[in-house]
């Protein structure tokens, strides 16, 4: 039971990652018609931004070290340590729910900039085109942060209150022993926010209905008067925000590099076709199944029986789904039926 | 005389090939491991071409084929003969029973749903040879030859390991440096003879026009998954060929060959070059891996080398703008190559090519009627 428990969180977190880049896929796609093979490398951005956050708070000065004096040992210490002591140390220590304030204006910018500069212009043309662009820019965005943060992996800490692990034994009454990461629990309420803020964002506001509109029937909303345009592409703006925030909360868990937006792009793509390309609902159920299923698999029992299958459990569920139901789980009929 | 003709663009084709060792001398670009992987990428593309090029279904999953073809190949080694020969032909059958596999379950749909499932395939099997394979694959030290391997056929012939690993051979030639060069060549000529052939038959107009209107081919009554399966297999053969052309260069096989990035480098090759043209993907295969070749091996020393006949501040500022595009950051230029083709040039360097000349035999063209009319 403890065991299918923590299976279950596991599974939910992964599942959250992989949900939130799904919904980014989904909204490009449902509105701006466009296939994204860059969304990945904005989640990295976004876990990057955390990354940099990181050490822009950590700029130190380098002073002698008075407690060693048989030697000249000299230690780093941070400006803000310097300048404000304990309140410095513990902005330091928060620089990643921090760097979330800073990730979204930035990948706002970035998301309506790609639009604008790229996009745009790919409306027209063939998906494999759109593939092709944006996986040339996917291979561009990953270089660069290549070629300034390095190829190693950055670890960044969560904040020390939430480092350690939390009882959830205890809160279903299962034992003192069962525990799981806070800051695992933090991302997967996170995630969930997130999913409902952008869920509310398109049902219950003015803004969210025209986008909705102009996804079923775009022309018509345009013959109304309404720049459906513009729509779409803070739309785009936002998909790019929603990935940003993602990676930027995925750094504790997974130390960031370089190539960590393709790895996930693969199997988000996955969950996309499975949940039905074009539906948001799809996305989001599709990336949560996917994640739990995942976890299962890797638990030790399943691959006593069936070996292997923690590695490739994803693809095989998607094989399954792609050749026995063409539109995906939640997708609409007729939609990408082909 | 002229190109329409098979023969004289097989003799064309083939001249080039075989004196490229001579020909390239002048670049730089002569030495045989160089020259082997233009030929063993020249067939992995021109493979790749003959399913995007022609139909339009973008697979990113030919890496697979690679890797099984690169596996067969060693196994072969190991289990039967030093000689190519076999490795060859069972490397290319065995990746094309794998392709009509996956061929056969990947052509039940098309478009993004096709890319995606060959995608998936791809990445399973490059995950299974990692992990629950490893009896066949060893994992990620990846499979290497060893001196107890049986090799029935060797012995049979009474050829006894020495000392030493035995090395690849094409009955007692050893298939190293300009050899082994001159077998991928070979196989290249034969290869691009089979694309020429597809090209230039009913069978490959018929590929394109199910590229061009898939919906108006069905609805005349005509069944486009027979074409497109075996076009899929043909493609997956060439890639397997590639792929044990890369064991008998180098006698191991690895599992980051079957990575679905390896997928992606090929149809970067294709695109750059020309996907649907004879040529094109060669042309992309030539340009990449020539400049990689060449910018990787580029460092600031070098480049501050380069710029040393422009005044001091500037070539500072030339060698810190530039560094990051070479060296490690190779990728970066071929990213920003790539889409800067995609977006501008579609149809890649061959594209460029025609409308250059067009450009020129207009104005060459209406220099003509000028002289004329004076």
């Amino acid at each position: 039971m403890d065991a299918i428990l923590i299976q279950i969180l596991n599974g939910l977190d992964k599942g959250g990652a992989y949900a939130l880049i799904a919904l980014g896929l989904t909204l490009a796609f449902g509105t701006l018609g466009i296939v994204n093979f860059a969304h990945g490398a904005l989640f990295m951005l976004g876990a990057f931004g955390a990354v940099s956050v990181q050490q822009l708070l950590t700029i130190s000065k380098r002073v002698k070290d008075e407690s060693i004096t048989f030697f000249d040992a000299y230690k780093e210490i941070p400006y803000l340590e310097i300048w404000w002591g304990d309140t410095g140390r513990m902005i330091i220590d928060y620089a990643v729910p921090i760097s979330i304030l800073f990730v979204i204006p930035f990948m706002l910018l970035i998301g309506v900039l790609m639009e604008r500069g790229l996009i745009k212009h790919f409306y027209k043309r063939t998906h494999a085109d759109q593939i092709l662009v944006t996986f040339g820019l996917a291979i561009v965005l990953q270089e660069l942060v290549k070629a300034y943060f390095g190829a190693n992996p950055i670890p960044t800490p969560a904040p020390a209150v939430v480092s350690g692990s939390a009882p959830v034994g205890a809160f279903f009454g299962l034992g003192e022993d069962l525990v799981y990461p806070w800051w695992r629990l933090i991302y997967l309420l996170a995630s969930g926010l997130i999913i409902f803020a952008v869920f509310a964002f398109l049902k219950f506001t003015t803004f969210g209905m025209v986008v909705r509109a102009g996804m079923a029937d775009r022309e018509t909303v345009g013959l109304l008067g309404i720049n459906v345009q513009r729509r779409f592409t803070i739309v785009f703006g936002l998909a790019a925000v929603v990935a940003g925030v993602a990676g930027a909360l995925y750094a504790p868990i997974l130390p960031p590099d370089y190539h960590m937006g393709m790895d996930f792009l693969v199997l988000s793509f996955v969950v996309v076709v499975v949940g039905g390309m074009g539906s948001l609902e799809g996305a989001v159920a599709a990336g949560f199944l996917l994640g739990i299923l995942q976890s299962f698999a890797s638990m030790n029992e399943v691959k006593s029986i069936i070996p292997g299958i923690d590695q490739i459990i994803i693809y095989l569920v998607a094989v399954v789904i792609l050749l026995v139901r063409p539109r995906g789980l939640m997708g609409r009929e007729g939609v990408m039926e082909d | 005389m002229s190109l329409k003709n098979n023969l004289v663009v097989m003799l064309l084709f083939s001249a080039i090939v075989l004196s490229a060792p001579w020909w390239l001398a002048p670049i730089g670009a002569n030495y045989p491991d160089l020259l082997q992987k233009f030929a063993i990428f020249g067939l992995f593309a021109i493979g790749f071409n003959i399913l995007f090029g022609l139909t339009g279904y973008l697979s990113f999953g030919h890496a697979a084929f690679l890797g099984v073809g690169s596996y067969t190949a060693v196994w072969s080694f190991k289990l039967l003969t030093m000689n190519v020969i076999p490795a060859v032909i069972l490397g290319t059958l065995v990746s094309g029973v794998f392709a009509l596999l996956i061929g056969w379950l990947s052509l039940r749909r098309s478009g993004i749903y096709f890319s995606i499932l060959t995608l998936a395939f791809a990445q399973m099997s490059y995950s299974l040879a990692y992990s629950v394979l490893t009896p066949i694959t060893n994992g990620e030290t990846g499979l290497q030859l060893s001196q107890q391997d049986p090799r029935v056929l060797d012995a049979m012939a009474g050829i006894v390991p020495t000392e030493g690993l035995p090395t690849t051979n094409l009955f007692g030639m050893p298939m190293s440096g300009y050899s082994g060069f001159y077998f991928c060549a070979v196989l290249l000529i034969i290869g691009f003879w089979v694309t020429l052939k597809i090209f230039r038959s009913p069978y490959g107009l018929k590929l394109t026009a199910i590229k061009s209107n898939t919906m108006r081919m069905k609805y005349t009554g005509f069944n486009t998954r027979p074409y497109l399966l075996s076009a899929f297999v043909i493609s997956g053969m060439f890639a397997g060929l590639a792929g044990s052309l890369m064991a008998v260069t180098d006698p191991l096989a690895g599992a980051e060959r079957m990575q679905w990035t390896a997928s992606g480098e090929v149809v970067l090759m294709t695109i750059l070059g020309g996907a649907g043209t004879l040529i094109g993907p060669l042309l992309g295969v030539g340009i990449i891996k020539y400049f990689e070749n060449i910018f990787s091996a580029l460092n600031d020393s070098a480049l501050r080398a380069a710029y040393d006949f422009l005044p001091a501040g500037l070539a500072d500022f030339l060698t810190t703008v530039t560094s990051p595009f070479v060296g490690e950051g190779w990728h970066l230029t071929l990213g920003l190559l790539f889409m800067l083709v995609v977006i501008f040039l579609p149809g890649g360097v061959m594209q460029g090519i025609s409308l250059i000349s067009r450009f020129l035999r207009r104005r060459l063209g209406m220099a003509g009627e000028s002289g004329g009319a004076s």
